[in-house]
């Protein structure tokens, strides 16, 4: 028997453009119809393409007994009927019954209105980051435990509680209109943000499923950039941010006990072609007055994609950092700013700001620490160094810093 | 945490400086906030330009300010959060316009808004 290879993440990415479109379709109380109807189309796919081969058009296969599925439970749940048909009744066709639409263009549309939906402002953000990533990037509930560092129970409370939020809100899955979308995007960008940096900054040992979260994030900011009234400067910046750090993910990988650090980096490693993209993205965000801690945070990842060390690559990512700790601070800002200052101005002036950050209980705190005084005072190094191999989170975080401390 | 002002003055305001001068005083005032916004501790802060300044006085007399009556000119001002006005006067000693002899920062509580519980 022939067995085609299957198309990577076929299900994970079908399954959300399935969910999305019966959901709009049957209204945001019944997404977890929505998604039951996307893992029966899956498993009756197992049950068959085992057997009979995969068909050569897998994702119509895939659509058509999703119609099917979704015909079949509209006739067969009474309380359904009656609950879900009259909202159904404009999109009932008259041969057929019940039109599902999955074409690209309702699929995305679709997708995109969920993503609003997803981000509404009545749900915790971090149920949102957690919704978003099991209805908009189909990740299974193991995965995002795993990303997010907790177990299966806490995920599916935090799911099925924010579910129940947007159906008591009856949240619409629609797109705001033209006047409400500065006052939404906002919400659904930090969702963004949040999913990438989950990706990208994750203590998760799995690098693959880390890679895949960034994608994600990077594949539904782009769905905002196809829509003309979400096409903002603060949308453009977030995903060229994205693009400029992960043209770096090759690089950070290279060792294979864990992280590299930025100074050790291989810089031919660094992909070109997203840097590339990311400065269109870039370009464009620029146009219009609008300047987001996403700019901001944008122009220090271009800056770091400069391998070159010149003074001017320092004092414009330092400046950039005095700024954006003023528009929003964060401790990873604080350490990063500090690090600039030390390359900008010198280590000297960087140890007298470092030691006022009092960032205790931060393992990378103490790197920086252990780093600045490098060359400098060696006890005080080494201190810092120890410490940060106490509190560092990951066994590769932990062998890193004691290659560090080991080249004292 | 409390919330203080500070208050740069210049003794002489309307002092030309070189480019190169006032670029080196432009860094060190960025950097100086960017260390306390780095500590968690800048609120908000704004330079104050000379361009369409105005002084209303008495009478409602408008004079194209704030130069000449007045020796001294505030040149902007930062609000920091602080433990302690203390704390605040060490945020104040990092501050550049303490690199001219007359100029002076203006330590200042915020008053708080009144608590309703």
């Amino acid at each position: 028997m022939h067995q085609q290879p299957l198309i990577p993440n076929l299900f994970r990415t079908e399954f959300t453009k399935i969910t999305a479109v019966l959901c709009k379709l049957f209204g945001i109380a019944q997404l977890q119809v929505a998604e039951d109807i996307a893992s029966d189309t899956f498993l009756a796919a197992l049950e068959t393409w085992p057997y009979r081969g995969v068909p050569e058009n897998p994702v119509a296969w895939l659509y058509a007994v999703a119609k099917n599925k979704a015909a079949s439970h509209i006739a067969r749940s009474k309380a359904f009927t009656v609950k879900v048909a009259p909202g159904l009744q404009k999109a009932m066709q008259r041969d057929d019954g019940i039109h599902i639409d999955l074409t690209e263009k309702n699929i995305t549309d679709s997708q995109l209105q969920m993503l609003f939906a997803v981000c509404h402002p009545a749900i915790p953000t971090e149920a949102q980051v957690g919704l978003a990533l099991r209805v908009l990037c189909g990740f299974g509930i193991d995965e995002i435990a795993t990303a997010f560092l907790t177990n299966k129970e806490t995920i599916n409370k935090r799911l099925f509680r924010a579910k129940e939020k947007l159906r008591d809100e009856k949240v619409d899955i629609e797109f705001p209109r033209e006047a409400e979308i500065p006052k939404r995007i906002g919400g659904v960008l930090i969702t963004l943000y949040l999913l990438y940096s989950e990706g990208y900054y994750s203590e998760s040992h799995d690098e693959v499923l880390r890679e895949d979260l960034c994608l994600e994030a990077m594949r539904l900011t782009y769905l905002l950039l196809g829509n003309e009234t979400t096409n903002l400067p603060a949308v453009n910046a977030l995903l060229a941010l994205m693009c400029f750090q992960s043209s770096r993910f090759k690089a950070r990988k290279t060792n294979p006990s864990g992280l590299v650090f930025y100074d050790d980096q291989n810089e031919t490693l660094w992909d070109a072609t997203l840097v590339e993209k990311g400065a269109r993205y870039l370009r464009k965000a620029s146009q219009g007055n609008a300047l987001t801690k996403y700019h901001i945070e944008a122009n220090i990842a271009y800056w770091y994609t400069v391998k070159a060390d010149t003074p001017d690559k320092w004092e414009n990512i330092l400046q950039l950092h005095n700024h954006l700790l003023q528009v929003e601070y964060s401790p990873i800002a604080a350490l990063n700013r500090t690090y600039a200052l030390a390359k900008a101005n010198s280590k000297h002036a960087a140890i007298i700001e470092a030691e006022k950050l009092q960032l205790n209980t931060n393992a990378f705190y103490y790197a920086l620490l252990g780093y600045l005084y490098t060359g400098i005072d060696t006890a005080k190094a080494k201190m810092g160094f120890e410490n940060a191999i106490a509190l560092a989170k990951t066994q590769a975080d932990k062998l890193a810093l004691r290659q560090k401390l080991e080249g004292l | 945490m409390d919330e203080f002002i500070l208050i740069f003055r210049h003794e002489d305001g309307g002092k030309v400086a070189s480019p190169e001068q006032i670029q080196v005083w432009m860094k060190q005032t960025m950097d100086w906030i960017g260390g306390i916004a780095a500590q968690n501790k800048f609120t908000s802060g704004t330079g104050l330009p000379f361009d369409d300044a105005r002084v209303v006085w008495h009478n409602n007399v408008v004079t194209n300010g704030p130069f000449g009556a007045i020796k001294e000119t505030i040149g902007g001002f930062i609000i920091v959060k602080a433990d302690s006005v203390e704390e605040a006067v060490e945020f104040a000693k990092g501050s550049p316009v303490l690199q001219g002899a007359g100029n002076s920062v203006e330590v200042r509580k915020i008053a708080r808004t009144q608590s309703t519980q």
